[in-house]
């Protein structure tokens, strides 16, 4: 890919995010969370976040949304621009507060996201009181609305309720109307499944692209089930201790993984298809400690394929076709030996 | 194939006061044969975990019974009891951040089962611990730590160890591996099959995997809201559920594979499981099933066996 087409793409991005790290002080020292993340969103697309807990996908969202708390939190380098408007460290822009009006979040729990003293309709009320200006009375009768449109049966009733009277899946359905109460561009959705049933899971991913039709917004989805990935992505990016290791489109990523962690993780999974039955090939090991981040690449010592070079040195991200990229030295024009099951484009 | 655990028409409910009774289990007829792995899957509130706790007498039966090796087995354990059958039925638990004692070192951790249960003297205990930390993937060195010092997956690893150690025939594994990581989930499950087949163990696999389910047992038993719906081949009833429930169920399970999942139909199902306190008359599943009918409603489905008795069915359709 030329820079002049990689400019043109990006103009064209809804948010781009650029070299984002943060990082936290603690009683045990400094941890990089976030360690020089890129990646974009398009309009009306769903971009999903993928990594195991702790490679930083969490803060990676959190702090585009204003959300570390700093200190301990420190943003130490990146930028975040959404429609070209930079909007890391600063919540206000144009006299509007970014979050609940551009840009929509929903939580994994939904039971402590939401204020348990205050009823339902009320708080999916309350980013319209403040973001557009409306009266209560006014918002109130919108909230009953975005209930009827997230399919809670009895809308007008259950906007009266509290928290405690609703069902994990119903209290993520008033999560999702509360953050697209003002029609943000993007919904940020932080495993918002991950605490819910197969049978649940599967009404609020339905629900969530039928809302995308509808509006035309972006989804940032964060998550660790491949399922759900494969389900709903166009667009996906691997972390893996606080970086980006590879990124693609969805097919890209789960029918030509450029990147060993990739295929790891597809390797540890069992596979429904009878035809592809393989034993479990687990990824031994366990992530690196972030309080004294690796020189070389993260996944190195985890890594069947790794290289002296991977010990001593990171790699930036190659591209390995168009749209695709990997961080991973094999990737490398020059690299010798590449194992067959790793895909590596179309290079000689 | 001889049946090594068998519960028969068992039901466990729990009295909440004011003639209110929640149905946790109810009237479940499970067989368990000698060296099988049984899956044991449905929703959250539908009973399996109080089943595995049941079969292994952690909560008192209200009816019906369960048999180990043809010995009909007590209706509520008393401390003599849990003596006698601790070596042979054993549990490792879901949440291995909640299931270790925090102020106890990891080899008190282990080591607690075989003080009660064995004859063995301190330094015998000591190297059986020992074995077992470096049979589990972990280092004898690691006797002296707490658990806090350790990751979720070698926590669930001590957990195995400590289920393990006593050398159990009947193992309840209650999610396992849901509190883990994709990668170390892996890594559990491939240490379970080993020491499956180095024991001979026997295993009630409690999961909501579905995948993982199939993947791992021999045969899979699905529930619903305290009742048995579907049981058969794990293969079988994965590939061809025969239940309205069942199907739904796995229809909902997204696969990791793009292609697959923009080809399948969203099979997304309507409604929640509903409250097991005072279930009414009927197939528990009427309010939410595609293919209800007017029968489904009034006589209450039992589980018969379809052409070969493997595959057993609770549904008017059948």
């Amino acid at each position: 890919m030329t820079t002049a087409a990689t400019d043109l793409q990006h103009t064209h991005s809804l948010l781009e995010v650029e070299d984002l790290a943060v990082e936290f002080s603690t009683y045990g020292g400094i941890v990089q969370a976030v360690r020089g993340v890129s990646f974009a969103v398009e309009r009306g697309k769903t971009m999903a976040i993928v990594g195991e807990s702790g490679c930083g996908k969490s803060v990676t969202v959190q702090a585009m949304m204003g959300l570390i708390p700093m200190p301990p939190g420190r943003i130490t380098s990146g930028s975040a621009r959404l429609n070209g408007v930079e909007i890391l460290g600063r919540n206000i822009i144009n006299g509007k507060d970014i979050r609940g009006s551009q840009i929509g979040m929903i939580f994994q729990d939904p039971m402590t996201s939401l204020n348990p003293t205050m009823t339902i309709g009320d708080q999916i009320a309350e980013p319209l009181q403040v973001h557009r200006g409306y009266s209560h009375k006014r918002a109130f009768a919108e909230a009953i609305e975005l209930l009827s449109i997230t399919k809670i049966p009895e809308a007008a009733k259950r906007a009266r309720q509290y928290p405690f009277e609703f069902s994990g899946g119903m209290l993520q359905r008033a999560m999702i109307a509360m953050a697209i109460a003002c029609k943000p561009s993007i919904l940020i959705a932080d495993e918002p499944t991950t605490a819910l049933d197969v049978t649940i899971q599967a009404q609020i991913l339905d629900l969530l692209q039928d809302l995308q039709k509808e509006t035309g917004m972006a989804i940032i989805l964060i998550t660790h089930d491949l399922g759900v990935v494969a389900r709903m992505a166009d667009d996906v990016a691997v972390m893996y201790a606080g970086k980006v290791v590879e990124h693609g489109g969805v097919d890209d990523i789960f029918y030509r993984s450029a990147h060993p962690y990739t295929l790891g993780l597809k390797l540890a999974m069992p596979t429904n298809d009878p035809s592809k039955q393989h034993k479990l090939n687990p990824i031994q090991g366990s992530p690196p400690d972030l309080f004294a981040p690796p020189i070389g690449c993260g996944y190195c010592p985890r890594c069947p394929y790794s290289m002296k070079i991977c010990d001593v040195k990171d790699p930036d991200i190659l591209p390995v076709e168009e749209m695709h990229e990997s961080r991973c030295w094999l990737q490398h024009p020059q690299a010798i030996t590449v194992p067959d099951e790793l895909y590596c484009g179309e290079k000689a | 194939m001889t049946a090594l655990v068998e519960t028969l028409e068992l039901s466990k409910y729990f009295d909440i006061g004011r003639k209110q009774r929640v149905h946790a289990v109810d009237n479940i007829s499970l067989t368990i044969a000698e060296k099988e792995i049984v899956g044991l899957v449905g929703e959250s509130g539908s009973g399996k975990s109080t089943f595995g706790k049941t079969v292994i007498g952690l909560h008192a039966k209200t009816s019906g019974e369960v048999k180990f090796r043809g010995e009909i087995l007590p209706q509520a354990y008393r401390p003599a009891d849990f003596q006698r059958l601790a070596s042979k039925m054993q549990m490792i638990f879901q949440d291995p951040y909640s299931s270790l004692n925090p102020r106890m070192t990891i080899g008190e951790i282990i080591a607690e089962g075989l003080r009660l249960h064995s004859t063995l003297k301190g330094t015998q205990v000591k190297s059986r611990v020992e074995e077992w930390l470096v049979r589990v993937g972990l280092h004898a060195g690691h006797m002296s730590r707490y658990p806090h010092e350790f990751s979720g997956g070698q926590r669930q690893r001590i957990g195995i160890a400590r289920a393990l150690i006593l050398e159990p025939e009947f193992v309840v594994c209650d999610e396992p591996i849901s509190a883990l990581d994709v990668s170390v989930q892996a890594q559990v499950i491939n240490l379970l099959s080993e020491l499956k087949e180095t024991l001979g163990l026997t295993l009630l696999f409690i999961a909501h995997d579905l995948s993982m389910v199939r993947y791992v047992s021999d045969r899979m038993a699905v529930m619903y809201l305290g009742s048995l719906v579907e049981v058969g081949k794990a293969d079988e009833v994965y590939f061809d559920p025969k239940h309205p429930y069942t199907e739904i169920l796995i229809g909902s399970n997204p696969e990791p594979d793009p292609e697959l999942e923009r080809s399948r139909p969203s099979t997304a199902i309507q409604g929640e499981i509903p409250s097991p306190v005072n279930v009414p008359a009927g197939c528990r599943f009427a309010n939410r099933c595609p293919k209800v009918m007017d029968v489904c409603r009034v006589e209450t489905p039992q589980l018969i066996p379809l052409q070969d008795a493997e595959r057993q069915v609770a549904c008017h359709l059948y």
